[in-house]
């Protein structure tokens, strides 16, 4: 196959992809007979048309930045973590039970606490899976699959049987104390001049962009992000270097899973203020379409993450004004990850025909 | 528990078990010729959605079932194309049909009925309905055996009993056909297919074809003999009980029928908590039987249950030169 240029392949191939996505999102809108201009001006207009709107994207970002992360540095030891969703609501029980049990003085320090103990959560829920891929052999993707639903289950039970307050009706933990309510961007100075409104974007969006930035400085700044990327590399070069496959198998499967525990402190902490059933509605899953989207780069995926919050935030727009349902952007979603994750090579192919066209009279005049 | 109850119990067991089994074959088919297809979910939803309309609007419920092949077919071919054609990752490509197909079911069933994404309540001829079998009324006072044929065996819908027998054709054809041998040779050394001239982008294709037949099955009977219409993810992760059952049964046509009617078996449980209760002298969570499969697939795959080794070649692209 043609080599297409560095540059195509970090932006052009997930432009491509995207376009390809929109395009058939476009054609599934007018044959339900609706109008795909119109929408995205909905879209727009809702999502990124005021701070208003920006503030509820941001806060899908914050989460989709978490959970992108975690399937990025999983992707990077070669492992496709499909756990992110479980991880992210056993990092809401790890939430609820540092808020609700513990007497925190101030939002900061409760906001240390809740985000290592999310942390905490989400990786242990990952840390099952890991041992059996490393140690067993088991096929991570099978198993964290069943974790998700394991999680669901035991969230059901937590829920149901355990957290629920006496004389509760639905499935629900009790309200957060006050001290531990996290600032929300229109209360915190600086960023109160963009946001007058309440907006549900909070303290953690920062928290999410630090994240990302040490994510990278792992990767690509210290010895165990090389190990990292070098075991996640088809053939045993990485065993014959003295990597420690275990090692690094239960490394970058506790950092994913950590990772995925921290979208808590953003939905349940910051936003919903208890823990509910389902809390992580479906951000796991998105972080594997922001990953693939983000080309498994932290500043990719951040931007990904905007992407995706923006068609997160534009969906609940359709569905409130227009006759799409909402479920358009799940369907954006599959074909987000389709075309970037499963039929990359087909877009490559499409790219490198493109450039030999531009290239082959260049050639043909250096023969001349 | 008494008798009657057990036998109420197998009943449930044998309807929530035969999705779980056609949907189990239907993966068989394809992970045995090396494609990972944990887009099984996506393909019963889609055939579910389809099978659900086209009955609806025909009356017909053998209509919908076409339409439900059809419509499977679909989600099987673009896997075939993505996994098969363009070497993309399969379980990637699995994820991102599932997703397509949560949101486009939504989408055309509310285009075309607008009910909120369902389609409307089938009935009469729009719907496969339960089969009394020979003789069970006559047979039903025989003692014992009388009210298990009567209860359990006969009164089903004709494609519990389709599903049945896919077991054993299955089994003949992947183990005594010349078709099957090619087919699970492809999934472990699809280099020694290759050199015996056969061609293994066609036989694996071939195989997601099946499992999109068999999918479409599946969904169809979610819809039309199950429940009566098509719901937004009616599926609930039968898909992925069926995968987990799939590896349970070590990717055998017969032990695929003993794990799903174990599934089967704990869905009915959780339907009736009483019984449980009354069996094991205390409150059981339902949460916690909802949970069983999925604990016993991870305790297989732990190899703590016998060892499950999946086809060699699963998941890998064939390339044909290097």
């Amino acid at each position: 196959m043609d080599r297409i240029p560095r540059w195509a392949d970090l932006a052009l191939v997930p432009l491509v992809s995207l376009g390809l996505a929109a395009l058939i999102s476009a054609l599934v809108i007018l044959a339900i007979g609706q109008d795909p201009m119109e929408a995205l001006n909905v879209m727009v207009t809702g999502a990124v048309g005021s701070a208003y709107g920006w503030g509820y994207t941001l806060y899908y970002t914050t989460s989709f930045i978490f959970t992108g992360l975690a399937v990025t540095i999983a992707f990077h030891a070669g492992l496709f973590n499909i756990g992110g969703e479980g991880q992210a609501q056993l990092g809401g029980l790890g939430v609820a039970l540092a808020c609700l049990f513990l007497p925190w003085p101030h939002w900061s320090l409760a906001l240390i606490g809740a985000s290592v103990a999310a942390a905490v959560f989400g990786a242990a829920w990952a840390a099952i899976p890991a041992y059996l891929q490393a140690k067993r052999g088991s096929h991570i993707v099978i198993t964290t699959i069943m974790f998700n639903y394991i999680a669901a289950s035991l969230m059901v039970f937590m829920l149901v049987d355990v957290l629920r307050p006496e004389g509760q009706m639905d499935p629900a933990t009790a309200n957060f104390p006050e001290a531990t309510h996290l600032p929300t961007l229109n209360q915190i100075p600086g960023f109160n001049l963009i946001f007058t409104k309440d907006v549900p974007a909070n303290v953690t969006f920062l928290i999410a962009l630090a994240a990302a930035w040490v994510v990278w400085a792992i990767l690509w700044r210290t010895r165990l992000g090389y190990q990292i990327r070098a075991f996640g590399k088809p053939g045993a070069a990485a065993h014959y270097a003295g990597i420690n496959g275990f090692r690094i198998t239960m490394i970058a499967m506790l950092l994913s899973g950590g990772l995925a525990g921290m979208m808590a402190i953003n939905n349940v902490m910051g936003e919903a203020e208890r823990l509910l059933q389902n809390s992580a509605s479906g951000a796991g899953f998105i972080g594997i379409a922001v990953a693939l989207m983000g080309r498994n780069h932290p500043v990719g995926v951040v931007l990904a993450a905007v992407l995706f919050g923006f068609l997160f935030q534009g969906g609940a727009e359709l569905g409130l004004w227009t006759k799409i349902p909402i479920e358009l952007r799940t369907v954006v979603q599959g074909l987000v990850i389709l075309f970037t994750g499963a039929l990359d090579y087909m877009v490559r192919m499409m790219l490198a025909r493109v450039f030999a066209l531009f290239r082959a009279p260049a050639e043909a005049k250096g023969a001349a | 528990m008494d008798y009657a109850t057990l036998l109420q119990l197998l009943d449930s067991t044998l309807r929530l078990g035969t999705p779980l089994l056609l949907a189990c074959l239907a993966g068989l088919y394809s992970e045995r010729a090396g494609i990972f297809d944990i887009g099984l979910e996506g393909k019963m939803l889609m055939a579910a959605m389809s099978a659900g309309a086209v009955a609806a609007m025909t009356g017909s419920v053998w209509l919908g079932l076409l339409a439900a092949i059809a419509g499977s077919m679909i989600f099987a071919i673009l896997h075939g194309v993505a996994s098969i054609t363009f070497r993309g990752n399969q379980l990637i490509s699995g994820v991102a049909l599932n997703f397509l197909a949560s949101g486009i079911t939504v989408l055309i069933a509310q285009a075309l009925f607008g009910q909120g994404g369902r389609t409307p309540p089938l009935t009469g001829d729009g719907r496969f309905n339960p089969i009394v079998l020979p003789f069970a009324e006559a047979l039903k006072d025989v003692p014992v055996l009388g009210p298990l044929y009567f209860e359990v065996i006969s009164g089903h819908s004709i494609l519990v009993y389709a599903a049945l027998a896919f077991v054993p054709m299955t089994w003949w054809l992947l183990y005594r056909t010349r078709f099957g041998l090619r087919l699970r040779a492809v999934g472990e050394n699809p280099a020694s297919v290759d050199t015996a001239g056969v061609s293994v982008k066609g036989l694996r294709f071939a195989a997601v074809m099946i499992t999109g037949v068999l999918c479409g099955v599946a969904g169809a009977y979610m819809a039309t003999a199950l429940q009566a219409g098509f719901g937004r993810e009616m599926t609930a992760g039968r898909g992925y009980i069926a995968l987990a059952a799939l590896i349970f049964a070590k990717w055998r046509p017969w032990q695929a029928l003993g794990a799903t009617m174990l599934f089967g078996f704990f869905q009915a449980l959780a339907l009736r908590p009483d019984v449980v209760e009354a069996v094991v002298g205390r409150k059981v969570p339902v949460s916690m039987l909802d949970a069983l499969p999925y604990v016993l697939t991870v305790l297989v795959l732990a190899g703590f249950v016998g060892k499950a080794i999946p086809p060699r070649a699963g998941g890998d692209p064939y390339v044909k030169e290097r």
